[in-house]
């Protein structure tokens, strides 16, 4: 489904700030994979999902979404086959429209945005329906505008956005990391179902090792721009933090200093 | 005091001829959220295109045409500095503008180009507020011509095309998410907000019978004073997008009844566009100081791109 070869991206190259952020890394994920992507601060994660969603150009290798080369593709041609939920709930939605609204711009994504109607009568039984599933009362409220709605609220919305039109591929940067203890249980908890139900190939980075174990069916760790360790299935479920943190030190040969990591055991 | 009540209808005329520029504006100023100063030259394109159109024997409608591509063209030129070659939109339009000035006079042939109102059909006119047939009247036909492109607009930005404009004015990133190209929609929002900047400023050629190579300077300035006091004024009536419109429009009608006022009250005219510079610039400040000193809430919508 996902093909990364040996991509690098280097950053503010030759200035002092040239920060190496990918590389020569390396990633195959298949049909219906459900990898989560752990690491310290810097590791390289967050660039690495810009690498694949075309938010900048990489400095070198190739990128294929369902076989197809996307690596020249400019962002918004990448987002036809990519459904993503930012980090930042204000950056998933746009404020000052709609709930119906920023529904409708989600189900065209992929396709010409002609003079016909930006919403259809008949799309909005679609939304509320939708909307129902989160339980938030959302469905009453189709033509608030999103700005008013809290962080969570938004994060939900932006994660129904990014499956509306079933996805190849989905990228969640820390789509919780914002939100408070019982939102982000909610917000993954609907993670969980629409990636199980759609059946989804799903790249997911969290600074939550529990998480990162519980979820999905294959884990990923990153280290100074390269995966440093995968594992995948049982051997996946087997798990426990203390064994991350080992395998950490392990593969880096440095301790795993991270105040939020250690805080998530 | 006579002499204020009659000057009053032509402010009013030329209050909603501004409307029109004012409603460019808006557009780029609040839905694309870019200042566009483009619209200083672009509004003596305009006019300098109506009139030579004109002179040269086209009707006004031709003419009018002619003055909305010569503006969509300006527009076109700043998305293109902006999006294509990566200059600031601020920036770009400051090019633009400087570009338009030599353009204009090169359209003209000189610094200005005079219309009679009796040898050549307009539209519009000084002579056109008193004592002329109801529908002919300038304040009855630009306010019809108004209508007009409230209503277009408002088809507009409901289409699929229209919603990503407005999706990317309001959160880029988002709408890249989307598969919304935000280069092409930042580039088609600065062209049609400088075709209309530039049909305000053929209305205001034939209004006062003559183009003038400084007919644009400080546009942007009235621009956004109408927008400011429309939205203050009508912004908590006014929440559906055709009202808010209406609104900027008002907020021009406003401005220029003041401005006669001030004038009839004696004011050194020269001094005009430094009243006009600051009353702005107060007003520009609000929501700053607004968040600063009476905030509970302030908060505004992350907009910055961060990689990490």
């Amino acid at each position: 489904m996902l093909e990364v070869k040996n991509i690098s991206k280097t950053f503010n190259q030759g200035t002092v700030n040239e920060k190496k952020a990918l590389k020569n890394l390396s990633l195959t994920l298949h049909d219906g994979d459900f990898v989560t992507v752990i690491g310290g601060n810097g590791a390289g994660k967050s660039t690495l999902l810009n690498a694949v969603a075309g938010v900048w150009p990489v400095d070198a290798g190739q990128i294929l979404i369902g076989g197809k080369d996307v690596t020249k593709l400019p962002e918004y041609k990448r987002a036809a086959f990519l459904g993503r939920v930012f980090q930042d709930p204000m950056n998933g939605t746009a404020a000052t429209m709609g709930i119906e609204e920023n529904l409708a711009l989600a189900l065209r994504r992929g396709k010409s945005r002609t003079l016909k109607a930006g919403i259809k009568n008949s799309e909005r039984d679609l939304y509320s329906a939708w909307l129902k599933r989160l339980s938030l009362g959302l469905e009453e409220r189709l033509t608030s505008k999103v700005g008013l709605l809290s962080g969570g609220q938004r994060q939900a919305l932006t994660l129904l956005m990014a499956t509306l039109q079933r996805p190849q591929l989905l990228l969640l940067d820390e789509h919780t990391a914002a939100l408070d203890p019982k939102t982000a249980k909610k917000v993954l908890d609907l993670t969980a179902e629409i990636v199980e139900e759609q059946k989804l190939t799903t790249l997911m980075i969290t600074h939550n090792m529990k998480d990162a174990i519980q979820m999905g069916n294959r884990l990923i760790m990153m280290h100074e721009g390269n995966v440093i360790y995968d594992v995948a299935g049982e051997e996946k479920k087997k798990l426990t933090v203390e064994d991350l943190l080992h395998k950490f030190e392990e593969a880096s040969g440095e301790e795993f200093a991270n105040d939020r990591m250690i805080l998530a055991k | 005091m006579m002499s204020l009540m009659n000057a009053l209808p032509g402010a009013v005329a030329q209050g909603l001829i501004w409307g029109i520029m004012a409603i460019g504006v808006y557009l780029t100023f609040r839905i694309l959220d870019i200042a566009d100063l483009t619209v200083d030259g672009s509004l003596g394109t305009g006019g300098a295109v109506c009139i030579m159109l004109m002179l040269t024997g086209h009707s006004v409608w031709v003419s009018m045409a002619g003055a909305i591509l010569a503006g969509m063209a300006a527009g076109f030129a700043t998305g293109i500095l902006h999006t294509f070659m990566g200059i600031p939109a601020i920036l770009a339009g400051i090019l633009t503008q400087l570009g338009l000035y030599s353009i204009n006079l090169k359209i003209m042939g000189k610094a200005n180009q005079a219309i009679n109102v009796d040898k050549y059909d307009l539209l519009v006119s000084l002579r056109f507020i008193r004592n002329v047939a109801f529908h002919k009247n300038t304040i009855f036909v630009v306010a019809v011509m108004i209508v007009l492109v409230i209503a277009i607009l408002y088809w507009f930005f409901g289409t699929e095309l229209g919603c990503s404009l407005r999706a990317t004015g309001c959160n880029d990133k988002m709408a890249r998410a989307q598969g919304i190209n935000t280069d092409f929609c930042r580039v088609l929002g600065l062209m049609v907000s400088n075709g209309l900047v530039a049909l305000a400023g053929a209305l205001l050629t034939q209004y006062q019978g003559f183009a003038d190579i400084n007919m644009g300077r400080g546009a942007i300035v009235i621009g956004l004073a109408a927008v400011i006091i429309g939205e203050a004024i009508f912004g908590r009536i006014f929440r559906n997008f055709g009202f808010r419109l209406l609104g900027v429009v008002f907020g021009s009608i406003i401005y220029y009844l003041v401005l006669q006022i001030v004038i009839w009250m004696g004011i050194d005219t020269d001094l005009l566009k430094l009243l006009s510079a600051v009353v702005v610039a107060i007003f520009l400040a609000i929501p700053t100081w607004k968040g600063r000193y009476f905030s509970t809430t302030g908060k505004k919508g992350v907009r910055c791109d961060v990689r990490g």
